[in-house]
């Protein structure tokens, strides 16, 4: 069971941007007082967070495109957002 | 890093962490020089910009120097009294990219608020800009810096920024540089209300989860070992103030021998990487024991350097806040000292409306 509901239509909170470093290369998640490195999965992840795909369509287009198992994906997708969510950085 | 657009503010907080010694509108930066800095601070890799004063919305030009902030793709974040900025304003300043706004409320008691921000009417005023900022549909923090007087109120804090509409609330302990070092005697709990605050907050953050997210600074006296001060000097940001002196920290001024580039001289780049300031007290070479062979000196820094000469007259001593520091005893004195003074000092207000009684 994900963490997330597959109807979901996860997105950014407002004042929460995923930026790239144009210093220090890589991605940031840029919050209130907080800055998180993104990773090359968590990227992916949030760039299709744009509140009009579903967490199902988010899940099945990262398991399209990378040729994974669309479980695991489901699992470790639905983990971060939850993590987010609880950080109020998503809106579920 | 923090720029200081102004130290005017029309509150006079007793905790304030402008110097005692505030500079002057007619020496403040001009818009232009604002903006070139925003640049040079992206481009060195800054990525958050708190707009802070005094008030900042003192600056006629906030809406001009957000917009060039957002532009050089900083994070920008207004730390705000919610003084001074109405909804037409707010809405400009949104437009001009504004990502999150900072509030502060000083309790939640109208008429104690007002006696600690020195302005009639502010708690309500506040009240009504955090509807606006919701209005508009940014992020809003509270931020709520906490002493004697309002310690024991944390939890109603807690649910005023719930019901303010905040996403986080900022609960911090006095600092003790500056006004606040001024005012420790009135400012400064007990150590049973400390104790009770930290069993307070563990059960907020239950209770709230989801709802709000609480940071919560640690009362620095109390501690066993020393903050690390702004991450450790010259590591990972840095202060401008009004009139474009380039700071480690914002209480570094109090430092004397000091020598501080401005950005009107250099580049921020420039006083990052080779102003003396900055290299005074980078990494731990400048250290002396008990800091030089701690085991924890990647981890604190030694503390704060301004902390350490305002008690033990030395910055490169450790932070006598430690319980390793041989002054150490000075700080766990002030801690045990049970003090009456209910007076504050504030700036620009003269001491007899101070000293109400």
């Amino acid at each position: 069971m994900s963490a997330v509901p597959a109807d979901a239509r996860p997105r950014l909170a407002r004042g929460v941007k995923l930026a790239e470093d144009r210093v220090r290369g890589g991605w940031n998640v840029l919050a209130p007082e907080r800055v998180l490195k993104a990773n090359a999965t968590t990227v992916e992840i949030l760039k299709l967070c744009d509140g009009e795909r579903t967490f199902h369509e988010i899940v099945d287009e990262l398991a399209a495109r990378f040729s994974a198992d669309p479980v695991r994906i489901e699992t470790d997708a639905g983990a971060l957002l939850a993590d987010l969510r609880a950080k109020r950085m998503v809106e579920l | 890093m923090l720029a200081e657009l102004t130290h005017r503010c029309p509150l006079a907080c007793p905790y304030c962490s402008n110097p005692l010694d505030l500079d002057k509108r007619e020496e403040e930066l001009d818009t232009e020089t604002w903006l070139r800095v925003f640049q040079e601070a992206a481009a060195l890799g800054v990525l958050h910009l708190h707009l802070s004063g005094g008030e900042p919305a003192s600056r006629r030009d906030l809406e001009d120097l957000i917009a060039g902030a957002a532009q050089a793709g900083l994070y920008t974040n207004l730390i705000t009294s919610g003084i001074g900025i109405d909804r037409a304003r707010l809405d400009r300043l949104a437009s001009a990219g504004l990502d999150h706004v900072q509030l502060s409320i000083q309790d939640t008691d109208e008429d104690e608020a007002d006696r600690v921000s020195g302005y009639s009417g502010s708690h309500r005023r506040k009240r009504a800009f955090a509807d606006a900022v919701n209005q508009v549909g940014l992020p809003l923090t509270i931020n709520v810096v906490l002493h004697r007087g309002n310690i024991a109120r944390m939890r109603d804090l807690t649910a005023e920024a719930i019901e303010l509409g905040a996403r986080r609330i900022e609960l911090a302990h006095t600092q003790y540089y500056g006004w606040g070092l001024t005012n420790r005697a009135a400012l400064m709990p007990s150590r049973d209300a400390v104790e009770e605050a930290r069993r307070t907050v563990a059960g907020l953050r239950e209770e709230t989860a989801g709802s709000i997210v609480i940071d919560y600074v640690l009362p620095d006296y109390f501690a066993r070992y020393p903050k690390p001060c702004v991450n450790g000097w010259g590591r990972q940001s840095l202060n401008v103030t009004p009139r474009g002196r380039v700071l480690p920290c914002h209480a570094a001024e109090s430092i004397p021998g000091l020598d501080f580039w401005n950005v009107a001289d250099h580049s921020i780049a420039d006083i990052w990487r080779d102003s003396p300031s900055f290299s005074a007290f980078r990494g731990t070479d400048w250290m002396q024991e008990p800091c030089r062979s701690c085991a924890r000196k990647d981890i604190d820094f030694g503390g704060c350097r301004c902390q350490a000469l305002a008690l033990t007259g030395d910055p490169r001593n450790a932070d006598p806040v430690c319980v390793l520091s041989p002054h150490h005893e000075t700080v766990a004195a002030l801690v045990e000292q049970s003090s009456t003074e209910q007076g504050f000092v504030m700036r620009g207000r003269s001491p007899a409306k101070a000293h109400p009684s």
